[in-house]
């Protein structure tokens, strides 16, 4: 085959960019692990391909999940993704722990270009591809149901959000088996990510990954943003509205305007990558502080993109953990408000160190400690939301204390950074990195295994087991302290983050620490793969039918668990905050209702996983200039959305009797129901239906 | 689907529509917040090539560059075509022939095409002179900036020839009245933003 | 923070370990800030085990309340402390922030010495225009006086730094930074690029050598008689992406060399932004 004929096939592909070849011309410990995680890939998807056309799945698996428009299930689908994600990435975080813990004044296992892009992929597996994909999903899962609604706003969008980050998540996956990953950094600062730095596919498959996830996130955004204002239950205020609501209402709104700066950052690094622009150059005219100041336009309220979640589930957990309202829910409501719109005045923090007038870091550095006020107030409504209230100390909850107690500390240390002359000591040094992952630990990661925790039960009708999940809480919390206290000892030692050797003996404890940290952390991981194996063994005797089984407040919790595909065979009516308490308090929760009515509810739709296959397709082809591909997959999107514009059969009706029967069986069965007392929640006699609780105790 | 039975003050269906009014309200609130998040777009755009304008790096400018005859008429030709589609919106309320909306909606069709076929011929001259977004800092913001808006005038064209195909296959249900409501909104926003470009990019870039 | 407080010799690597004002005005701000910082961590600290122990379900001595959420004092309390401590550290940023400016010449009785900084990959180069001689990966300067250092970048964006003496700057192509260091006695220190670059950025060290006058003297004369010009075409050569493994020195350089890195690429296209900035 002719050169010229190969290219138009097949671009940029040679044997090199395949690991397996890299490592059998070069047999290097780094090209083994680089070609040992191709195979994984490779093997992984082969084997996983075999076990679904062997078990017969690929029916159940378009027609049951990957065409669905449920929010529940698209919900799920975007928390297994991240959990996949979370995975890899995890292993690279240990992966780059040992490198370091091994290379002072010595080589190491890794190579520089493979650190690089692990430290590269790492951070935008993380932020894109785990947190994104677990917050949406927690959204798509809980949101509809605490506002009393039977879906999304736009259901279709919501499956094509998916799609599209699946897609994104697929590129990074693949990079591992055919070319290699940018070696830029989550952030991908030119002009390191040019072509004059990096002629190769790296930044491309970095490119094109954060694209289709920005996409899907701004469709996410807008979808949250249109169902928390529109679908609403009747009488559920905005000041009715649960904790987790309110957060996802400002985090969808931040979404829809902190992506579009990313989304043009990256088509401008592409513009200059593809087509010879000179955005981001040093060449004629060139500015890399344009890149800078747009990325960090995103990047700074995508750090609250990624906590007002996490908070929004701590502020359900403790109040139902607590058994008590939550403590100041209009401070809570108006401290998020406040920080999504501080949000968007402080990226520049991001970059005191490039030679601004001291009174525009003064002023950025003022704006930034300003976050903490709101922060604060938060922190403690919780802590006094557990003022004379009867704590259980569950997994969920042990999730919440931990943060409380650990973001604190993350607080102070993102004061300093805060403060421009000790930023300048501390910037691009692991204390940083200590600081940002003291921060997304504590406030993302144990929010949204809180969440997961808290909400799986209504999602699958039985809970998980509390005994793993105590033992990956304890693997969590002391990896946390082990792998990151030491890197802010080492970052004020001057230890600058990102580096794959390094020079310093006495550094070399506080890597070792380090790695033990690193270590338990994957253990916590594995602790939840295994919760999750042992929960689903032992569905049978911890099932919660009835739906209730943490006694909590909001209305999610009063349907059946798992509920029904339209959520509410009746559309509640609100009158207060907690309204499902308060009937409960009343014995009215499960009393016969009606009359019913027929629900409709959207088909299945095929555009979803057409428009991200697609999608992905286009990005492929453009990271290795197959460019039919490209073309083909843009012009098969749009067709497939236009298409879609002409289908108007999009909804099938779900008939009055069987959603009548359907809710009267669990009525009954609420009524043939032992209530369950709060001592006995986490034993099998917890089947969800809670004991109602004294509504006072004086002491 | 039982939304809350709320009014949208922008939207007017008035006559035979099948559609929940919640429905369209929701329909068309999602739309504006994606309209917001793009100009959210362009305004970064703009800010773009306010930071670019000083790095023509030796390459052609705005003075030699910029005819603001041609980008002159071309502002004509698309408030024109805004005001065609804003006449095609009131056909579709009042005239049940369909006539009038069809027609209206090839004229302002027209226009866009016509737009666009100047808004390239005038990339080509620029191409002739040499002015290619590789020269500079500056040409590249221009052609992120203009042609952006020129991308979404294409699809906005495209959009309009799915429109008429689905009137002629659906007539004027409600689901086609309320994605010309919202393909109105697109196109009426496009008109913004190229006044936001002619004032900006080529009065700017020749007269001051 | 309180490991490191614990005083083990990892902190004399870093600012804590002040070898130079710039340094020591920051830690006695970072050790100020700290102290403030423990009134704001120790009622999280202490009050979030106390509640939960104290009113966890086992204890029925406790009081339980279900429906109070809301209290004015307490709502006060609340908001007014955390106020008032971010306006107090504001007044902390807003001083030292102008005081501890990287480009605000330091205050002594001598002239600073004049260095150009030119970060490569992976090294950096210190022009000396005032003396006519340049080093790679060697900065010199007397004890005694400050260094004004201008920074420019002849390849990606990089992070000057050297921890004991003072804080960060970027150094960016056709932009000058600047930043004003100084030493306070006779001291080696490393100094390091902390904004990756590529593969040899781990290497990326460099020693900071504050000498005695005398010390000076003798090294500059060093510097002439070792001979080599850094001319445009030494440059280029010095600009290959490779790591240096030994300190480099040049007895003279080009008149201008570093106004020409700064518009190397230039048929003017920094024109517009090296103004702009600063």
């Amino acid at each position: 085959m002719s050169a010229e004929t190969w290219y138009a096939l097949f671009g940029r592909i040679d044997a090199k960019a395949f690991p397996f070849v890299r490592a059998w011309n070069n047999p290097t410990v780094s090209e083994f692990i680089g070609a040992f995680a191709g195979a994984l890939v490779v093997v992984g998807a082969v084997a996983l391909l075999s076990l679904m056309t062997w078990m017969r799945w690929w029916r159940p698996l378009f027609r049951d999940w990957l065409t669905s428009l449920d929010h529940k299930k698209i919900g799920i689908m975007y928390i297994v993704l991240a959990g996949v994600m979370l995975s890899r990435a995890l292993v690279e975080a240990v992966l780059m722990r040992a490198q370091q813990s091994l290379a002072v004044n010595a080589p190491g296992i890794v190579a520089p270009e493979h650190f690089a892009q692990l430290f590269s992929t790492h951070g935008t597996i993380m932020i894109f591809f785990m947190a994104m994909p677990f917050l949406t999903g927690l959204f798509n899962y809980v949101v509809p149901l605490q506002i009393g609604a039977r879906d999304v706003a736009f259901p279709l969008l919501n499956s094509i959000s998916l799609m599209l980050t699946a897609g994104g998540a697929g590129l990074v996956m693949v990079s591992l088996a055919i070319g290699e990953f940018s070696t830029g950094g989550w952030s991908g600062y030119p002009p390191f990510t040019e072509t004059a730095f990096q002629p190769g596919v790296g930044p491309d498959y970095w490119i094109w990954a954060i694209t289709l996830s920005s996409l899907g996130t701004t469709l996410s955004g807008l979808n949250f943003a249109a169902t928390i204002y529109k679908k609403r239950c009747p009488g559920l205020h905005l000041m009715r509205m649960p904790l987790f609501s309110w957060t996802a209402l400002c985090t969808s709104i931040l979404m829809i305007f902190a992506m579009p700066p990313l989304t043009l950052a990256t088509a401008m690094l592409a513009l200059d990558r593809y087509l010879g622009f000179h955005f981001f150059t040093n060449e004629l005219g060139g500015n890399v502080m344009n890149y800078v100041n747009l990325f960090w336009l995103f990047g700074h309220p995508e750090v609250y993109i990624l906590i007002l979640p996490a908070f929004g589930v701590y502020s359900e957990v403790i109040s139902a953990f607590s058994s008590k309202e939550l403590y100041g829910y209009t401070s809570l409501v108006v401290a998020t408000m406040v920080i999504g719109v501080l949000s968007f005045t402080v990226w520049l923090h991001h970059f005191f160190t490039m030679g601004q007038s001291a009174d525009v870091n003064a002023a950025f550095g003022i704006a930034t400690m300003t976050i903490a006020v709101p922060t604060g107030v938060k922190i403690y409504d919780w802590i006094w939301t557990m003022f004379r209230g009867e704590v259980r100390f569950t997994a969920p909850m042990l999730f919440s204390l931990a943060f409380i107690m650990t973001f604190v500390l993350g607080g102070l240390t993102g004061i300093l950074l805060a403060i421009p002359p000790i930023d300048y000591m501390v910037h691009n040094t692991v204390f940083l990195v200590a600081h940002f992952h003291n921060m997304l630990i504590p406030g993302l990661l144990y929010g949204m295994i809180a969440g997961y925790m808290y909400w799986f039960p209504k999602a699958f009708g039985f809970r998980l087991s509390e005994r793993w999940g105590k033992i990956a809480f304890a693997c969590w919390l002391t990896g946390f302290y082990l792998a990151f206290m030491p890197l802010y000892v080492l970052g004020l030692a001057g230890m600058t983050r990102r580096s794959q050797a390094l020079f310093e003996p006495d550094f070399r404890p506080w890597l070792l620490t380090a790695i033990v940290g690193a270590l338990l952390l994957f253990g916590g991981l594995v602790s939840l793969f295994v919760q999750l194996w042992v929960s689903v063994r032992d569905r049978e005797q911890n099932r919660v039918p009835i739906g209730d089984p943490w006694d909590a407040r909001s209305l999610e919790w009063s349907i059946p668990a798992p509920p029904p595909e339209y959520n509410f065979a009746l559309i509640p009516q609100v009158d207060r905050l907690d309204a499902f308490y308060w009937l409960k308090e009343r014995e009215q929760a499960y009393t016969p209702a009606g009359p019913y009515s027929d629900i409709a509810m959207p088909k299945n739709s095929w555009v979803g996983p057409i428009v991200g296959l697609t999608a992905t397709a286009c990005a492929f082809g453009l990271v290795w200039h197959i460019w039919w591909m490209t073309i083909l997959g843009f012009v098969a999107l749009w067709a497939a959305v236009i298409a879609r514009s002409f289908v108007r059969d999009t909804h099938r009706t779900i008939p009055a009797a069987e959603v009548a029967a359907d809710d009267r069986r669990w009525r009954e069965a609420a009524g043939a129901t032992e209530g369950v007392p709060r001592q006995l929640e986490v034993t099998p006699a917890n089947r969800g239906l809670a004991k109602i609780f004294p509504s006072e105790v004086t002491a | 689907m039982s939304s809350p039975q709320l009014r949208h003050v922008g939207l007017n269906l008035v006559g035979a529509d099948a559609l929940e009014p919640g429905e369209a309200e929701t329909d068309l609130y999602g739309f504006w917040i994606f309209l917001m998040s793009d100009a959210v777009l362009f305004a970064l755009l703009f800010a773009i090539y306010g930071t670019q304008l000083a790095a023509t790096a030796n390459a052609p400018g705005p003075e030699a560059e910029f005819k603001l005859g041609s980008a002159f008429v071309e502002t004509l030709i698309l408030l024109t075509s805004s005001l065609t589609f804003g006449l095609a919106a009131i056909a579709m309320k009042y005239d049940h022939t369909r006539k009038g909306l069809v027609v209206l909606l090839c004229v302002t069709l027209a226009l866009g095409l016509g737009f666009l076929a100047l808004e390239v011929q005038d990339f080509a001259t620029m191409f002739a002179h040499g002015a290619t977004p590789d020269r500079s800092g500056f040409l590249s913001a221009f052609f992120a900036l203009v042609p952006t808006h020129g991308l979404h005038v294409t699809a906005g064209c495209i959009w309009i020839v799915v429109m008429l195909a689905q009137i002629a296959a659906f007539g004027l249900d409600a689901r086609v009245k309320l994605n010309l409501l919202k393909l109105g909104l697109f196109w009426h926003l496009l008109d913004i933003v190229w006044i936001a470009i002619f004032s900006v990019v080529y009065l700017q870039g020749t007269l001051g | 923070m309180l490991l490191g407080l614990g005083g083990c010799g990892i902190l004399d690597h870093g600012f804590l370990s002040a070898a130079g004002p710039v340094a020591d005005e920051t830690r006695s701000l970072f050790l100020l800030v700290c102290f403030i910082l423990l009134f704001v961590a120790g009622p999280v600290l202490l009050l979030t085990p106390i509640f939960a122990w104290h009113y966890r379900l086992a204890n029925t001595e406790s009081a339980y309340r279900p429906q109070w959420g809301f209290n004015w004092p307490l709502e006060g309390l609340i908001w007014i402390p955390p106020t008032a401590i971010v306006v107090l550290l504001a007044v902390f940023l807003w001083r030292d922030t102008h005081r501890l400016d990287p480009y605000r010449p330091l205050a002594s009785l001598q002239a600073p010495v004049e260095v150009q900084a030119v970060a490569l990959d992976w090294k950096w180069l210190f022009i000396y225009p005032d003396e006519g001689v340049a080093s790679v990966d060697e900065l010199v300067f007397p004890a005694d006086r400050p260094v004004h250092l201008s920074l420019t970048s002849g390849t990606v964006m990089q992070s000057f730094f050297v921890p004991r003496l003072g804080g960060q700057i970027y150094a960016m192509a056709g932009m000058t930074t600047q930043l004003n260091l100084a030493a306070s006695e006779p001291g080696r220190f490393l100094g390091e690029n902390t904004q990756f670059n590529g593969i040899g950025f781990q290497n990326q060290k460099f020693a900071v050598l504050a000498q005695s006058t005398e010390g000076y003297a003798t090294w500059l004369a060093e510097v002439r008689a070792s001979g080599g010009i850094l001319d445009r075409d030494a440059f280029k050569a010095l600009s290959a992406r490779a790591t240096q493994t030994e300190p480099l020195r040049f007895g003279a350089v080009a008149p201008g060399l570093f106004q020409t890195v700064l518009s190397l690429d230039t048929t003017g296209p920094h024109a517009g932004h090296s103004q702009g900035h600063r």
